[in-house]
């Protein structure tokens, strides 16, 4: 059945994220054939319907307005009720992120629609349009379908390919123009505390750090071998509650479930709260001094050692061999 | 201040899942309260003793919530309500919990409702605001700070690391992180008052819903737990060796970097 699919196209400091071009690849799948519209909010966004488009959209519909400059939930939910009104489609998809998660379920109850969060993977079996998602902190799996109404789901970074990028696709872009009314949330003041550049939820490579970091200082070592390999670094909740760290940077069941293709478990014992949020990364290296540690047991390599000695080596090492390549 | 707290039951967090007959074996789990819902629970009872009012905690489940309500009770909440679907839902989804607990809701005349920010079961995160929107009022998620004067709330958010500070007025919903606050264990005495504390239990009759009107929209048609991960490779040897080795490895192997 084809279907007209939204996607919700997200905007963090003037760029697309990468989330939106996989939400783009998934509604392509959804749309059955059909079309796929990317939708842009904010106070200056017209100039990327151009990237949307070359990402696999079949045309943009922008909404910009002052008010719009910043998320709130009723801001873009006015802003995207009228697209919705204007379109009528059978479909929407935005990342789950931050904003998608806060948003998402608002625009569902208004719909009087369902919503599949958190989805890993979608495809068309059977003739039904089934998506996966993890549940149990990604201790299982679900496979769900729509029964009834609008088909809406929210991705979860990483895990859906994007279409390859053609910058000789072409595609109308318009533009809405829509009242935005009272704003019952204001934001005063946006404190930035995220290390500067890879966000934990998109990030290819994650280095993350345990009780055995043993200070706030001992992170150090981590954050450099982040930035060779252009990764976040991530926490276990060890770490967080013993205040090396913050919370935002707590990975597990408890925390934020990742991804990454490569994590790096480092002063880690593996608990399975921990476990839940990273066992399903592609690639698991454990440093961890006792050889006996739980987290050997779902890595792929393991160095048996004093990750303070481990890390700084490793940071060396990568040095070089990313410097050749 | 008249404060609502949404509860749902969940599997304790040191649970292996195992999977009987299609669906998630229960037999012999523990279960709890959701992680994120004692954070709210918490921050209830102390808004509760810093501006007076009362504290009631919600949960849509079966007989066997009762546990966790009373578990709430315990911690210093005043007054719990089940709302048992066991003898008329057989399936629900999160527009299913969402209208149930709004229709609960819309008539209570609630200053201020708490919610998780995310079941670690369910883990959508979706009833927090479905069921402010369907209330009609404003909402906040993933709170780490919470500050109420008078009607108006000051409320900082979690927001992938940053922190915005949000002002907004009440009747609000805020939904939980991690963070918020430090949930206290039910003391002995706790204890010993939950169990004449009110705990009042509804169906959904009593809400004037019918099944009708909760029909999930979508469904779940199978659970599967992931690949069982192999224990893979401890390097060996003088560890300058053993880190080149693993470089290589991740390098020309696994082509990860
Ligand atoms: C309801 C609930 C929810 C939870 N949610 C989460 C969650 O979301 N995420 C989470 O992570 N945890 C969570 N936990 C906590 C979890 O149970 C563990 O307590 C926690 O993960 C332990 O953190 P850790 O591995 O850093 O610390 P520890 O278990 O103390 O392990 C430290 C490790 O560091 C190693 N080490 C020490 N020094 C060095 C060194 N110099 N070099 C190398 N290795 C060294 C030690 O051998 C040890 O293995 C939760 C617990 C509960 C009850
Ligand atoms: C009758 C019925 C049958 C169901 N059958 C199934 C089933 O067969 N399979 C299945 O997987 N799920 C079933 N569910 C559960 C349902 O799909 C969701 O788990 C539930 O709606 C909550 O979604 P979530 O777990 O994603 O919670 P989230 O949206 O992540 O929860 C966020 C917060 O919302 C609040 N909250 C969530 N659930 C409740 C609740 N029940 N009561 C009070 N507050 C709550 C808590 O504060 C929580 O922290 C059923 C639900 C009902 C009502």
């Amino acid at each position: 059945m084809a279907r007209k699919i939204i996607v919700l196209g997200e905007v963090r400091d003037g760029s697309l994220r990468n989330v939106s071009f996989e939400a783009v690849a998934a509604a392509k799948t959804a749309s059955e054939g059909g079309e796929v519209v990317g939708v842009l909010i904010g106070d200056s966004v017209n100039a990327l319907s151009g990237e949307l488009i070359h990402y696999g959209a079949d045309r943009v519909i922008t909404v910009e307005n002052e008010k719009l400059k910043q998320y709130t939930p009723d801001g873009y939910s006015q802003a995207l009720m009228a697209v919705i009104d204007a379109e009528s489609p059978e479909g929407l998809i935005f990342g789950h992120t931050s904003l998608g998660k806060d948003l998402a379920p608002k625009v569902a109850a208004k719909l009087n629609s369902g919503l599949i969060s958190d989805v890993t993977g979608l495809e068309i079996a059977g003739g039904n349009l089934v998506f996966t998602r993890p549940i149990y902190s990604g201790k299982a799996f679900e496979k769900k379908i729509v029964t009834d109404g609008l088909v809406f789901a929210t991705i979860r970074p990483n895990n859906i390919s994007p279409l390859e990028k053609d910058e000789s696709r072409t595609g109308e872009a318009s533009s809405l123009s829509v009242d935005i009314k009272d704003l019952r949330t204001i934001i005063k003041e946006v404190v930035r505390k995220a290390s500067e550049g890879v966000d934990l939820s998109e990030a290819k490579v994650i280095i993350a750090g345990g009780r055995g970091v043993k200070s706030e200082e001992g992170f150090e070592p981590l954050n450099e071998l982040a930035k060779v390999l252009n990764g976040a670094v991530g926490a276990s909740r060890g770490a967080c509650d013993a205040d090396y760290c913050d919370y935002s940077l707590q990975i597990g069941q408890t925390g934020k479930v990742v991804t990454p293709d490569l994590y790096i478990a480092c002063g880690i014992s593996g608990a399975i709260q921990h476990l839940a949020g990273m066992s399903n990364s592609k690639v698991i290296v454990a440093i961890n001094k006792d050889p006996e540690a739980n987290i050997f047991k779902v890595a792929d390599y393991g160095i048996v050692g004093d990750l303070f000695e481990v890390v700084p080596l490793l940071t060396e090492e990568f040095r070089k061999i990313l410097v050749n390549a | 201040m008249n404060i609502y707290v949404l509860m749902k039951r969940t599997f304790d967090t040191e649970e292996k899942i195992t999977i009987s007959g299609g669906q998630i074996n229960e037999d012999g789990a523990e279960f709890i309260i959701n992680p994120y819902d004692e954070y709210a629970i918490e921050e209830a009872i102390q808004v509760r003793d810093a501006q007076g009012g009362e504290v009631t905690v919600v949960s849509v489940g079966n007989e066997e919530t009762e546990k966790q309500l009373r578990t709430a009770l315990a911690m210093g909440a005043d007054k719990a309500v089940l709302i048992n679907t066991e003898d008329d839902l057989e399936y629900g989804d999160q527009f299913t919990t969402a209208k149930i607990l709004s229709e609960y809701l819309k008539d209570k005349d609630a200053d201020l409702i708490i919610a998780g920010n995310v079941a670690i079961d369910g883990g959508s995160g979706q009833v927090g605001p479905r069921v402010a929107e369907l209330l009609n009022i404003p909402y906040v998620t993933t709170i780490t700070k919470l500050d109420i004067t008078g009607s108006n709330a000051t409320v900082v958010r979690d927001v992938e690391g940053d922190s915005e500070v949000i002002e907004t007025t009440l009747p609000l919903l805020v939904t939980a992180q991690q963070g918020l606050n430090e949930p206290r264990y039910p003391s002995l005495p706790g204890i010993m008052k939950a169990k004449k504390k009110p705990l009042d239990e509804l169906e959904l009759d009593d809400l004037d819903l019918e099944e009708d009107d909760v029909e999930a929209k979508t469904k779940t048609i199978e659970i599967y737990l992931p690949p069982k991960k192999e224990a893979g490779k401890v390097l060996e040897g003088e560890l300058a060796d053993q880190v080149k080795e693993l470089v290589n490895l991740l390098h020309t192997e696994a082509k990860v970097v």
